[in-house]
C-alpha cells in the first residue's frame, strides 16, 4: 500500500474530493511524520499543530472548493505568518511574530490549504546549504550526511521526506531550484512580479521571489496558481492577469524549441550530472523537440554581479534588524550605538555578518560606481543575452547544480566554492525570468540530479509543458528517500 | 579685507495628505503615540513601501510653482544610517533625480527684488519621534510621524545676509501656503530648515568652508542663528583661522551655535536606488493638469493690486503675504468698494483678532460681505467707528455677521435731522443756563450741552449733526 506522505497533492486532493480521505486524516498523517522524521532531518523548525488541526477538523466538514483545500502546505521561516514565529532562522528574529499575513499566506489561507508550520533555512536565504541556521542544518533525506541545498533547504528536505505535501520558498540566487534538485523535487522560481513579495522577509528585494517546492510538476503549476497575481501591496507586482497554468501541462513538446546555453556546459560539472542532463536533452530531443546549441556569453559574469547586488541590497535591508522594536535585543548595552553592536554582533551569524559588511562596502561612497554601478550594467547585459536567446528558442534547458549533494561541513569554511554551487542558477534571478528545477536522474551515490529549464518571462507556461512532458516519460519524480 | 556670507536654505516642508508618504496610515496631527502604524511605517519585515499619489502631486504642484524643471523618470533611493527614530535604518528619499530641479523664487528684500535660484525639490518619508525620558534609561519611540511626506526645498548659495534668509524663507512659505499643501506650521514642525553658510572676500567667487546650521525652530531664530554665525566665521578668518567644514546646532537659549559634528565624523548614507519603487515616468498631461490647479501666486497678486487699488506698497505686501487674506480682502470688495478702508480693517482688528485666536482669518466667522455691511454702516453714520469696532468684537465671539449684533441691540446712530433737532431743542429748554454762558463767551459749556444730548440717546446720537444743529440753534 502507498504511503499518503509519498503522495503529491494532486493525488490526495483527489481523494480529498470523493470523501475517500478527510482533512482530518491527512493533517495527523503528515504531522505524525514529521514528529518521526524532524529530528533526524530537521527541516522544521515551528509546528503549529493546534492551528493545523483546528484548520483540518474545519475543512472535514465543509466543501473542499479550490483545486489544493485541504492539503497541507508549510512555509519557509522567512514569509510572514501572522501570529506564528517568523524568524529567518536567525537568532536575530527569534521570538517575532509578525502582526500581518503575507500576501501569498493570505492566498494560501483563501484557497484552503492548512498551514502546519515553518521550514528551516539558511540564515536570511544566505547560503546554498541549510548550514548557516541558527537551528542547526537541515539534513539530506537522501543522505543525512548531506546537506539539501539552499536556503529553502528545510522546504525541499520536508517535501522529498514526505513531511509535507507541499512548500513554499524564495529564490534569490537559486534557494528554490538548488535544494529542489540536491533533494529530489520539483521546484520554481516565477518571473520577479509574478508573486507578491508582500511579507517576504527581503534578502534582495530586486531578486527575491517566492515559488513552490512540489514532489511533481502538477502540483507546481496548481501552487503558483494560487500564489501569482498582482498585488496592490508590492509596487515590483507585475498588473497582469494570471494564465490557468494547468492548462499547459500537456505531454507534447513537439516543435518545441529548447536551447543548450554552451557556457552552461563547463569544467567543474560532476560526470554524472552531465550525463543525466544530457540524456534528458537527448529525451526530449526524442519527444520531439528541437534542440538548439545557443549562447549567453555574459554568463561567466554572473556570480559576481550577484555578489556585488545581493549584499548591497541586503546590507540595507537587514539595517532594521538593530533591537529596537523587536527580536533580539543584547542585554545591558551602555547607550544606543552599544546596544546596535551587541544585538547585531550576537545577532547575526557569520554568514550574514559576511553579506551585510561585503553589501555596506560596496554601496560606499568611492565604491559605489566602481561595484554596485558597475554590476547594474553587466546585469544588463546579462539580462540582454536572455531577451536575445528568447527570440530563438521556447525555452533553455540547463544542469541546475554543478554537483549533487555535498557533505554538511564539506564547503561552510570556503564560501567561494558554497557560491559557485548558484552558478547555473544566479542568471534567471539576474534576468528575472522564471525557471524550474525537476529530478532528472541521480549519481553513481544515489543523490538526485535536477535538470534546470528557464524561459522567458512571464513565460512559465512554456516551462510547464516541458517540464511535464519529461516527466509523464521518466520516473524520476516518484522516487523516494528510503526514509 | 571685506567679507561677505553666502548662504544656502534647504526648507522640509511636511506635506499635507491623507495618509503618509509609502502606507495608508493617517497623517492627523497630535493623535495619540503610535496610533498611526502599520506594518509599513514601522518598517517590519517583510513590509513593502507603495508610493501615495497625493503626495507626489502636491510635490509636482511646489516644483511647477517656484519654477522648477520636473523630472522625466521618476525614482527613489534609501539613505542609509542608524538612528531608533528611522524603523527600516533607511530613510525613502531621492538622490541624484529629485522630482524637480533648477527652479527660482524672486523674493523682495531690502526694496528690491532678488531672484534665489532653487537647486532641488525632493520627496522623501519623515522619520518617528523620539521621547527622551529626563534621566531614565530609555526613549520612548512615537511612530505617528514615521512615513510623513516631506518635501526638502533646496536653495542654491544665493543668499547673501541673514536679513535675505528671513526674506526667503517669508517668501517661500506664503508661495506654499498659496499652494495648500502644507499647514506649513514650524510650531508643529511641519515647516522646519537648516542652513548652510560660508563666508568669503567680499566680490570673490570661490566658496569657502560651509558649516551646517541645524535646529532652528523659527524663522527668527534662522536670522539669529546666521546672523551670531557670520559675525562668528568672519571674526574668525579675519584672525587668519582656517574653517573647517562642520555641523553646527543653534542654541536658542545661549545664542550661540554648538559643533555637532566635523566633516570627518559625517555620515556615508550609502544611497542606492530603492528597489521596492519601480521608477515611473509622470505622464505630461498629469503635470500640466497640476499646473492649472495652481492659483495666482503672491507676486502676481502684489502686481495686480498694485494696478488696480490705490494703496501703499507695505498694504499690499501685508494683504498678500496670506492668500485668505488677499482673498477676503477682494471678496470684501465686491460689496464694499473701498480698498484703504477694507485694507485697514483687515490688518487692523481683524489679523489682531485672528492672531490672538490663533486660527485662519476665515474661521473668526465673519464673511467679507459681513465686514461690507458693517463698513457701510459706518458710511452711512448708522454706527460710529468706535462702535463699529466693538460690534466686530462681539460678532467674532458670538459668531454671528456684524449687522446682526447691530440689530438685536438697536445700536444704529442716531442721525436722522429732524429727531436730533427735536432732541437739542428739549436739551437747551432744560438748560438756559449754559446756553447763556455759552453766548457770554464760555466755549466749553458747549461740551456740557453735547454730554446732556449723548445722555439722552444713550451715546447714539451722531456727533457730527448734533454739532451742525448746536451751532445753527445758538446762532452761529
Amino acid at each position: 500500500m502507498e504511503n499518503l506522505y509519498d503522495l503529491p497533492a494532486n493525488r490526495l486532493a483527489e481523494k480529498l474530493k470523493s470523501k475517500t480521505l478527510k482533512p482530518s486524516h491527512v493533517v495527523e498523517k503528515i504531522i505524525q511524520r514529521i514528529k518521526e522524521l524532524n529530528g533526524r532531518i530537521n527541516s522544521f523548525v515551528f509546528i503549529d499543530e493546534p492551528q493545523a488541526l483546528k484548520a483540518a477538523k474545519a475543512a472535514d466538514g465543509s466543501d473542499l472548493k479550490g483545486d489544493l483545500s485541504g492539503i497541507p502546505i508549510a512555509v519557509k521561516d522567512n514569509i510572514c505568518v501572522k501570529g506564528q514565529d517568523t524568524t529567518c532562522s536567525s537568532r536575530i528574529l527569534k521570538g517575532f511574530r509578525p502582526p500581518y499575513d503575507a500576501t501569498v499566506i493570505k492566498k494560501i489561507r483563501e484557497n484552503g490549504l492548512i498551514l502546519v508550520g515553518k521550514t528551516n533555512m539558511d540564515e536570511f536565504a544566505f547560503g546554498s546549504s541549510c548550514e548557516t541556521s541558527c537551528y542547526g542544518p537541515t539534513k539530506n533525506p537522501w543522505d543525512p550526511d548531506r546537506i539539501p541545498g539552499g536556503s529553502s533547504g528545510g522546504s525541499a528536505a520536508a517535501v522529498a521526506s514526505g513531511q509535507i505535501v507541499m512548500a513554499i520558498g524564495s529564490d534569490t540566487g537559486g534557494s528554490i531550484r538548488q535544494p529542489a534538485a540536491m533533494c529530489g523535487v520539483v521546484g520554481m522560481k516565477p518571473t520577479y512580479g509574478l508573486v507578491s513579495r508582500y511579507g517576504l522577509i527581503a534578502f534582495a528585494s530586486s531578486l527575491d521571489q517566492i515559488g513552490p517546492i512540489t514532489k511533481d510538476v502538477t502540483d507546481a503549476a496548481a501552487l503558483l496558481g494560487v500564489i501569482a497575481g498582482h498585488d496592490e501591496m508590492d509596487s515590483t507586482s507585475a498588473d497582469i492577469e494570471t494564465p490557468d497554468y494547468r492548462k499547459s501541462l500537456v505531454n507534447d513538446v513537439k516543435g518545441l524549441k529548447i536551447g543548450i546555453p554552451k557556457e552552461y556546459f563547463i569544467e567543474g560539472i560532476e560526470p554524472d550530472v552531465l550525463k543525466a542532463v544530457k540524456e534528458a536533452i537527448e529525451l526530449l530531443k526524442k519527444m520531439g523537440a528541437q534542440i538548439k546549441e545557443i549562447s549567453l556569453p555574459h554568463t561567466e559574469y554572473a556570480v559576481s554581479t550577484y555578489y556585488i547586488i545581493a549584499p548591497a541590497e541586503a546590507s540595507s535591508n537587514l539595517a532594521r534588524f538593530d533591537g529596537v522594536q523587536y527580536g533580539f535585543r543584547a542585554p545591558h548595552p551602555k547607550d544606543i550605538i552599544d546596544m546596535y553592536t551587541k544585538t547585531r554582533s550576537q545577532g547575526f551569524g557569520e554568514e550574514a555578518k559576511r553579506r551585510i559588511l561585503l553589501g555596506t562596502y560596496v554601496l560606499s561612497s568611492g565604491y559605489y560606481e566602481a561595484y554596485y554601478l558597475k554590476a547594474l550594467k553587466v546585469r544588463t547585459k546579462i539580462r540582454v543575452d536572455f531577451t536575445r536567446a528568447f527570440k530563438e528558442v521556447d525555452c533553455i534547458v540547463t544542469p541546475t547544480s554543478p554537483t549533487t549533494a555535498f557533505k554538511i561541513g564539506e564547503r561552510i569554511d570556503d564560501p567561494l566554492s558554497m557560491y559557485l554551487s548558484d552558478i547555473f542558477t544566479i542568471p534567471a534571478n539576474l534576468a528575472g525570468i522564471p525557471a524550474i528545477s525537476i529530478p532528472c536522474g541521480f549519481d553513481g551515490k544515489g543523490l538526485p540530479i535536477g535538470l534546470q529549464i528557464i524561459a522567458d518571462a512571464f513565460k512559465e507556461e512554456n516551462i510547464f509543458t516541458a517540464a511535464y512532458a519529461y516527466e509523464q516519460n521518466t520516473d524520476w519524480h516518484s522516487k523516494r528517500p528510503g526514509i | 579685507m571685506k567679507y561677505e556670507p553666502v548662504i544656502g536654505l534647504e526648507v522640509h516642508l511636511q506635506l499635507k495628505t491623507k495618509t503618509k508618504a509609502f502606507c495608508g496610515c493617517s497623517t492627523l496631527f497630535g493623535q495619540r503615540p503610535n496610533s498611526q502604524s502599520c506594518p509599513v511605517c514601522l518598517g517590519l519585515p517583510g513590509s513593502l513601501p507603495k508610493l501615495n499619489h497625493e503626495a507626489f502631486g502636491h510635490s509636482i504642484k511646489v516644483a511647477l510653482a517656484l519654477h522648477c524643471s520636473v523630472q522625466k523618470e521618476i525614482k527613489f533611493d534609501r539613505k542609509n544610517y542608524y538612528y531608533p527614530d528611522l524603523p527600516k535604518n533607511f530613510q525613502i528619499s531621492q538622490y541624484d533625480k529629485p522630482v524637480a530641479h533648477d527652479g527660482f523664487v524672486d523674493i523682495s528684500s531690502c526694496g528690491k527684488i532678488k531672484k534665489i535660484r532653487i537647486k532641488r525639490v525632493h520627496l522623501e518619508e519623515d522619520a518617528g519621534k523620539l521621547i527622551h525620558q529626563t534621566g531614565g534609561p530609555y526613549s520612548l519611540f512615537d511612530c505617528n510621524r514615521a512615513g510623513m511626506p516631506l518635501l526638502e526645498i533646496v536653495t542654491e548659495p544665493d543668499i547673501n545676509s541673514p536679513e535675505e534668509a528671513y526674506d526667503y524663507l517669508t517668501g517661500l512659505k506664503s508661495i506654499l501656503k498659496y499652494l495648500e499643501v502644507s499647514d506649513c506650521d514650524m510650531e508643529k514642525g511641519s515647516l522646519r530648515c537648516d542652513a548652510n553658510i560660508s563666508v568669503r572676500p567680499a566680490g570673490s567667487d570661490k566658496l569657502g568652508s560651509k558649516v551646517e546650521l541645524k535646529n532652528m525652530n523659527s524663522f527668527k531664530a534662522v536670522r539669529l542663528a546666521l546672523e551670531h554665525e557670520v559675525s562668528r566665521q568672519m571674526e574668525a578668518v579675519s584672525a587668519g583661522e582656517k574653517l573647517q567644514q562642520e555641523t553646527r546646532l543653534w542654541d536658542a537659549g545661549k545664542a550661540v551655535t554648538l559643533l555637532m559634528r566635523t566633516k570627518e565624523e559625517a555620515h556615508d548614507y550609502r544611497y542606492f536606488p530603492e528597489p521596492d519603487l519601480v521608477p515611473f515616468v509622470p505622464d505630461p498631461s498629469y503635470v500640466e493638469d497640476i499646473r492649472k490647479t495652481i492659483p495666482e501666486m503672491p507676486d502676481a497678486k502684489a502686481k495686480r493690486f498694485k494696478e488696480r487699488f490705490n494703496l501703499s506698497d507695505y498694504d499690499i505686501a501685508v494683504l498678500v503675504s496670506d492668500k485668505a487674506a488677499a482673498d477676503y480682502f477682494e471678496k470684501c470688495l465686491e460689496s464694499y468698494d473701498n480698498p484703504k478702508t477694507v485694507a485697514n480693517w483687515i490688518m487692523g482688528d481683524i489679523t489682531a483678532q485672528s492672531n490672538l485666536k490663533n486660527t485662519g482669518i476665515r474661521e473668526l466667522g465673519i464673511s467679507p460681505q459681513g465686514l461690507a455691511e458693517l463698513l457701510k454702516m459706518i458710511d452711512g453714520q448708522l454706527i460710529s467707528g468706535k462702535m463699529a469696532k466693538e460690534v466686530l468684537l462681539e460678532a467674532i465671539e458670538k459668531r454671528c455677521e456684524p449687522a446682526q449684533i447691530v440689530r438685536s441691540k438697536g445700536l444704529e446712530q442716531l442721525s436722522d435731522k429732524g429727531e436730533l433737532e427735536k432732541i437739542v431743542k428739549v436739551i437747551l429748554g432744560r438748560n438756559e443756563k449754559s446756553v447763556q454762558d455759552y453766548k457770554g463767551g464760555k466755549k466749553n459749556a458747549l461740551t456740557f450741552i453735547i454730554g446732556q444730548v449723548m445722555r439722552e440717546t444713550k451715546g447714539k446720537a451722531n456727533p457730527a449733526v448734533i454739532n451742525e444743529i448746536l451751532k445753527k440753534s445758538l446762532g452761529e
